[in-house]
């Protein structure tokens, strides 16, 4: 396999975005990569996409947005892994390259979400349609059936969950692409409007519109364009059942500890070789397992982990510095691309306020439904 | 939903017919054309037991469409006696003391409607034991 380069990254603005289209944002998106690059063609194209059908009735993603990027005829392949989709196309554009197909490949994703669409119904597709959704189970309930068992069985509190959340908007108030770029207090969280008890709607991810891309390539381009030389050490990804009943144990996210354990053999790391890491904080309850299934935090001690500050922007591995889905929004396609942006602004050192000294190695780790699907990538700045 | 998807569903969702592999005793709802445990394709028909305990739940507050009259209503995953697990909704209880251990017994209930002039939709729910 040959080695992969990221050489750059554009994102459109997170939230109600009245202004732009389902293919305005993925194209701001694109356009903003491609010329942070400094690109003059593409050789492929990935885009993530979780369910446009549902949310905006457009499907056949990929020439749609080959065409309006100026980009046709190049090949141009729309990924769905429901919310890691994202994550999903990196890894594709990932595998174009390494395999010698491609040499300049721009990877990312898109949903517009507040076009009108029932979005609840619309993401509850993501879990088993005949044995989850047809009894009436949504996002925030799946995620609540986890937090509660994991209150029980480990001790979790109410206010370990809601520090997530204050954390990662403290984050998001320094990101200007944020969707709720303010802070918010622990009796905001707790005291919030129950969406699934015990989850409140500021222990959730927001309902959001947006599109993020990055470029990769191979050595000889990065190199010959002059650019960072960030290069993806490592890249996994792993299944588990859609249907949470159908898991040995509801806590745990066997499919985000597989992915991340194939990137780190790959990249010949271990978790406290990480700078910083961007992960898939849907839900409160999903950093704090997040945190013990990359092997930041001990088995079931993810809520103890995130109260003693250890993934404040200050510990000893900052969590979420973008201020994660929770903060900067979650339009769920384009989530994980975002993800991978944030980590390169990282390790260019672009990130202004929110900038963590000396960062090198950096994690992104993005997942569909209740954790059925998970795609981890290691960015290294070499 | 229509009528030849919901059609299908019946065995598991009227009667609770579920696939016991040969080859390795694994209990599968719903069935499965394939053992994930041993890779049997061989299964035989078994039906659930109707009594199992909450191994956790949720009271939805927000839901889709279809289920908005009913909110606030509870969902739990339901350990049956024969270890297999379920996702159902728990009804005629005071939602706001359930707890994870609660015995529980399944019934035969209405759980949607297919619109205003559609099929209506049945399956199981659990009630306290």
């Amino acid at each position: 396999m040959r080695d992969v380069y990221l050489i750059g990254c554009g994102m459109t603005k997170f939230g109600e975005i009245w202004e732009s289209s389902f293919r305005d944002l993925f194209v701001e998106a694109g356009l903003k990569a491609i010329k942070d690059a400094g690109v003059d063609h593409l050789d492929s194209m990935y885009v993530g996409t979780m369910t446009s059908g549902l949310f905006v009735g457009q499907e056949h993603v990929g020439a749609l947005m080959a065409d309006y990027l100026g980009m046709a005829p190049i090949p141009a392949v729309r990924v769905e892994s429901a919310c890691c989709s994202g994550g999903l196309a990196v890894r594709m554009g990932f595998l174009d390259i390494a395999s010698g197909n491609s040499d300049i490949v721009l990877a990312g994703g898109v949903e517009k979400m507040n076009d009108g669409a029932d979005v609840t119904f619309a993401l509850s597709t993501a879990a088993d349609q005949e044995y989850e959704c047809y009894h009436g189970v949504t996002f925030p309930g799946l995620y609540a059936m986890i937090a509660r068992a994991h209150m029980d069985r480990y001790g979790t509190t109410r206010d370990q969950l809601a520090q997530v959340a204050v954390k990662n908007h403290f984050n998001g108030s320094m990101n200007p692409n944020a969707q709720f770029p303010r802070k918010v207090t622990l009796e905001q969280v707790k005291n919030a409007v129950l969406v699934a008890d015990p989850l409140t709607v500021l222990d959730s991810s927001p309902v959001s519109d947006g599109g993020a891309c990055v470029i990769l390539a191979s050595e000889e381009v990065a190199k010959k364009l002059q650019k960072p030389m960030i290069k993806i050490i490592g890249s996994g990804v792993a299944t588990d059942s859609l249907a949470l009943d159908q898991r040995e144990d509801i806590t745990a996210l066997n499919a985000v500890k597989v992915s991340a354990e194939r990137a780190f053999k790959m990249a010949g790391l271990k978790p406290t070789d990480i700078d910083l890491a961007e992960v898939h904080d849907c839900f409160t309850i999903a950093e704090i397992c997040i945190l013990e299934e990359l092997g930041f935090a001990e088995r079931g001690k993810g809520g103890l982990f995130t109260e003693q500050g250890h993934t404040a922007l200050t510990g000893k591995i900052p969590i979420n510095t973008s201020g994660g889905l929770k903060s900067k929004g979650h339009p769920v396609g384009a989530t994980g691309a975002a993800q991978i942006v944030e980590i390169y602004e990282q390790l260019t050192g672009k990130s202004g306020e929110r900038q963590i000294k000396n960062a090198k190695i950096g994690l992104s780790q993005n997942m569909g439904g209740s954790g059925a699907s998970s795609v981890t990538h290691i960015f290294s700045l070499m | 939903m229509p009528s030849p998807r919901y059609r299908r569903e019946m065995p598991q969702r009227y009667r609770l017919e579920a696939g016991k592999c040969k080859g390795c005793g694994k209990i599968f709802f719903p069935p499965r054309l394939i053992c994930n445990k041993c890779g049997s394709e061989d299964f035989e028909q078994v039906v659930l037991p109707e009594n199992g305990k909450i191994v956790t739940f949720t009271i939805i507050r927000v839901a889709p469409a279809q289920f908005e009259a009913e909110v606030p209503y509870a969902i739990a995953i339901v350990e049956l006696e024969n270890g297999v697990r379920i996702t159902t909704q728990v009804v005629d209880c005071d939602t706001e003391k359930l707890e994870i251990g609660n015995e529980v017994k399944l019934v035969f209930r209405k759980v949607q409607e297919e619109g205003k002039t559609g099929i209506i939709l049945y399956g199981y729910k659990a009630v306290l034991a």
